[in-house]
């Protein structure tokens, strides 16, 4: 079954008590960062930090990523040398904006994974926060077969579009990212990647916080960075399938059933013939419907 | 070696002051908010870290505040490489 | 018959009634005291309102006996270091002190332990350095600690005998009606029920109220009756007000207690006790204060109502009275301003004592009627034991309160409490001290996963059947030691520093030294 990836939760480097426990909250995915809430007095105690509750943290199917420092600062190769030793399963560039940063990076990766005898273990993914990467989405996301997703860094890049982000009080709210956005999601799609959305930083405000992610969801994304254990539950609840769309997808996985069964290759619910796009998403809906708890596999097996 | 520190006060972090030896040896000085049941292991996980580096004289001052095992060598570590001036992940 | 004959023969017949039933005959008439009422509820006219010196020499206090003390004034309070310090003062010694808590601000005591005026203490808590030195063996004989209601089934069956009560007040008359608020425009202090005050108040020899707002009589409704009171000392404050109760609902934002509400919440609402007139009690721990909140979405959408809340009253409880959520509030503690003014002023929400709230030997405490406790814990057992008195590191911190009462009297109790504080265990294999049994304990709530009691097979069903993940106790104990290693012992010495009480009476644990 395919990863879900509907919340990646930020935890900074450097802060050993949140980086112990910060996986009993649930996230599908958690990344330690070493950029930006690192400073570059602490780039070094990080890493170390990073590389050892990695390495000996138990952090169950939580998959977790590092955001490293780009590779054009001292910290970014050391960053990649740390983290691949310690088999992080994702490696996360900020600012990307070309493929060949991506290759780069995946050069590096190689190095060290030859090294210690673990070949194409490590996957990346791209945080896009800047136009210049907005215009490159696609090639970003072919640029290795190591690419997982892709990501919107919104902050950076509203500033590079000489704006700033809208509130929950704007009627067009949300406006100024809705390009970036659909470039985002399309290029992930097209390349077969995963598309995350940007964060929401404040924390006082759940109801915005939850527009924005049913509007996230809607454009197609995947999931969304997330800063709290607190937006992982709205989160999961925007993309928990509703009971209808459970039923009917099921119905379908129980057409295909019937139909392989029978040999046939015209699947048909209802008397009426369904078509591949709708297979897809009853088989999407189901494995996050099992993902979001409100499924079990049994029940389909037993269908 | 210079004297060298790494790591905070916070909650489930220790400080590690590593600083030339005035004996020969590792001398430890641990303050813990966990001395009781784990001031031995902390201590333990301190020399075998520091003597792992190839490092087996200096004078060690820790202030823990309850760091799990990983943290505490990731410290202790990162205040080694600051005071030998020898990166574990060199360039 | 003359006139002169009729009054002579009544005069007879009254002394010959008198002569029968042996009595004296009413000889004239006594003097009007023509002082204006409000005059002689003052110091000096009234019998009772005295100084604190007078009270305690008029009260008969001698060296060896028992005083006592209530802790409605939290951290707060002026009254127990006030009154300790009186004694000394006077020459006092050997005194056994009582109260029904202790806190941080009760420091000075250490100082009258080693000068020899307080040689034995009784208490439901203790905290901050007198609970760190006592601890570590300041005194010759153990504290006593007791829960709330085996606090109160021990005085009133004399196990604890007071001699004299010094009950703090935040408004008394002259005649010794006392209050845990005030009406008067003179208010200085507020702390809601005074249910711990209450048995002192009745069964001790003597009663003492120190107010801070002396009211003009009658102060009714009154918590303590002058029936019970008989000395009332004006002083000029019994309590930091700011220390005493907070006033606004505290909603928690740490990450994992809203986790672990969540959690207890789910508990609640699918362990077959969450159906109309229902009654719960929750702690005073951040999780189990903030269960509440989900529990009353829960209310809401199902159209669940309670029929009362017990114990220590919050403002969240407050508020969905006043929602008509819950039909009653029973109080014994109010936790916050919003709850003590509610209980001023709402006929609804009742004061209890702690015999009435949580006593086993009286039939009607309201313990024996409560569904739902929710309850917070230091350290859990593999058996569910659980201890909320004693830290590991072997210091007393804590208070035994309402925990065993409650966890005992309850049909379902549950447990909250994080797996790791820190790189501190708090599921073990054994605790540190028992202070309720786990035969009382139902069910644990931790951040990795949720235990039910082996003898509660019907909940752990019901759990499972809406999707909660559940453990053994082992297994949290087992992935909390991967986490955190395997700590050593304590270093606990050969002095017992502390004896708990069940709350049927009998001595069921002790608390020993630890060694520096």
């Amino acid at each position: 079954m395919q990863r879900l990836r509907r919340t990646m939760m930020f935890v900074p480097g450097n802060n050993p008590g949140m980086m112990s426990d910060a996986f009993i909250y649930g996230p599908d995915s958690i990344m330690l960062d070493l950029e930006d809430s690192v400073t570059m007095a602490e780039k070094d105690t990080a890493r170390l930090l990073v590389y050892n509750a990695l390495k000996t943290i138990d952090y169950g199917q939580t998959e977790m990523v590092v955001r490293i420092n780009p590779l054009n600062t001292p910290y970014g190769k050391k960053d990649i040398e740390a983290v691949v030793k310690a088999g992080v399963h994702v490696i996360r560039m900020p600012k990307t904006e070309t493929a060949e940063e991506v290759v780069e990076v995946e050069r590096e990766i190689e190095k060290v994974e030859k090294e210690i005898g673990c070949l194409g273990r490590t996957q990346i993914m791209a945080a896009i926060e800047s136009t210049l990467g907005i215009v490159n989405a696609y090639s970003i996301a072919v640029a290795s077969k190591r690419m997982m997703g892709i990501a919107l860094g919104a902050e950076d890049y509203c500033a590079n579009l000489k704006t700033q982000r809208t509130q929950g009080d704007n009627p067009n709210f949300g406006m100024e990212l809705l390009m970036a956005r659909q470039m985002i999601v399309v290029a992930a799609r097209a390349a077969g990647i995963d598309a995350l959305d940007t964060v929401y930083s404040n924390l006082n405000d759940m109801e915005t916080f939850r527009r924005e992610v049913e509007m996230i969801k809607a454009l197609g994304f995947d999931g969304k960075s997330i800063i709290n254990p607190r937006q992982i539950e709205i989160v999961n609840d925007v993309f928990t399938p509703k009971q209808k769309d459970i039923d009917k997808a099921l119905a379908v996985v129980a057409a295909i059933k019937e139909a392989e069964k029978k040999g046939s290759g015209v699947i048909a619910v209802n008397g009426k013939m369904v078509d591949r796009p709708v297979v897809i998403r009853a088989q999407h809906t189901i494995e996050l419907a099992i993902a979001s708890g409100v499924l079990k596999q049994e029940d389909i097996d037993n269908e | 070696m210079k004297e060298a520190f790494a790591g905070t006060l916070e909650s489930g972090d220790i400080l590690v002051r590593i600083a030339p030896a005035e004996n020969k040896g590792l001398e430890i000085d641990l303050e813990s908010t966990v001395a009781y049941q784990f001031g031995r292991q902390i201590k333990t996980v301190i020399t075998e870290t520091l003597t792992g580096l190839g490092i087996n004289d200096a004078k060690v001052t820790a202030t823990d505040k309850g760091a799990l095992d990983c943290t505490i060598r990731a410290r202790v570590t990162a205040a080694a490489v600051r005071a030998t001036g020898k990166d574990v992940w060199k360039d | 018959m003359t006139m002169n004959n009729i009054i002579a023969q009544r005069a007879a017949l009254v002394e010959q009634a008198a002569a029968q039933m042996g009595k004296n005959i009413y000889n004239g008439t006594r003097e009007k005291d023509q002082t204006a009422r409000t005059e002689n509820q003052k110091e000096g006219a009234s019998s009772k309102v005295c100084t604190l010196e007078e009270a305690i020499r008029k009260s008969g206090l001698k060296d060896g006996m028992t005083i006592s003390f209530h802790h409605h004034f939290r951290a707060g309070d002026k009254v127990v270091n006030l009154v300790v310090d009186k004694l000394a003062e006077m020459g006092f010694k050997n005194l056994h002190l009582a109260a029904s808590s202790l806190q941080d601000v009760h420091k000075p005591l250490i100082e009258h332990i080693k000068n020899g005026v307080i040689t034995e203490i009784s208490t439901s808590g203790l905290r901050g350095e007198l609970a760190n030195e006592i601890s570590r063996g300041l005194m010759e004989k153990p504290v006593v600690f007791r829960s709330h209601g085996g606090r109160g089934s021990a005085i009133a069956n004399g196990d604890l005998h007071i001699d004299v009560a010094f009950l703090g007040a935040s408004s008394c008359d002259a005649a010794g009606n006392a209050c845990g608020f005030s009406r008067s425009e003179n208010a200085k202090s507020i702390c809601g029920s005074l249910g711990y005050a209450l048995p002192d108040a009745r069964y001790a020899d003597k009663v003492v109220i120190l107010t801070d707002d002396l009211v003009q009589y009658p102060n009714t409704p009154n918590a303590i009756s002058e029936h019970d009171v008989d000395f009332v000392v004006e002083v000029e404050s019994v309590g930091d007000s700011s220390k005493i109760a907070s006033g606004a609902i505290r909603d928690t934002k740490n990450p994992r207690d809203i986790l672990l509400a969540k959690q207890a919440a789910k508990v609640i609402i699918n362990s077959g006790y969450f159906k109309n007139g229902f009654s719960i009690q929750t702690g005073s721990g951040g999780a189990s204060l903030a269960a509440v909140k989900y529990i009353r979405e829960s209310m809401i959408e199902q159209g669940i109502k309670a029929s009362f809340a017990l114990g220590g009253i919050t403002a969240h409880m407050v508020k969905m009275h006043e929602e008509g959520l819950i039909d009653r509030l029973i109080d014994v503690q109010s936790f916050d301003k919003v709850a003590a003014e509610s209980l001023m002023n709402d006929p609804m929400h009742k004061e209890v004592s702690a015999s009435e709230y949580a006593s086993a030997d009286t039939p009607g405490s309201a313990t024996h009627y409560l569904d739902i406790v929710i309850l917070s814990a230091l350290e859990v057992d593999v058996n569910f034991n659980v201890n909320v008195l004693v830290g590991s590191d072997g210091i007393i911190r804590g208070a035994v309160g309402g925990h065993p009462d409650t966890a005992a009297d309850s049909a379902l109790s549950i447990i909250v409490c994080p797996l790791l504080r820190g790189r501190i265990p708090c599921v073990v294999d054994e605790v540190t001290t028992l202070i309720t049994p786990g035969a009382t304990v139902d069910v644990v709530v931790t951040e990795y996963g949720i235990a039910v009691n082996p003898n509660r097979p019907e909940i752990a069903e019901r759990l499972k059947a809406a999707g909660l993940k559940l453990v053994t106790l082992e297994q949290l104990r087992d992935h909390a030691l991967k986490v955190i290693g395997q700590p050593d012992p304590l270093p606990f010495g050969d002095k017992v520093v502390g004896v708990v009480m069940n709350r049927d009476g009998s001595v069921m644990d002790v608390i020993k030294n630890i060694k520096e």
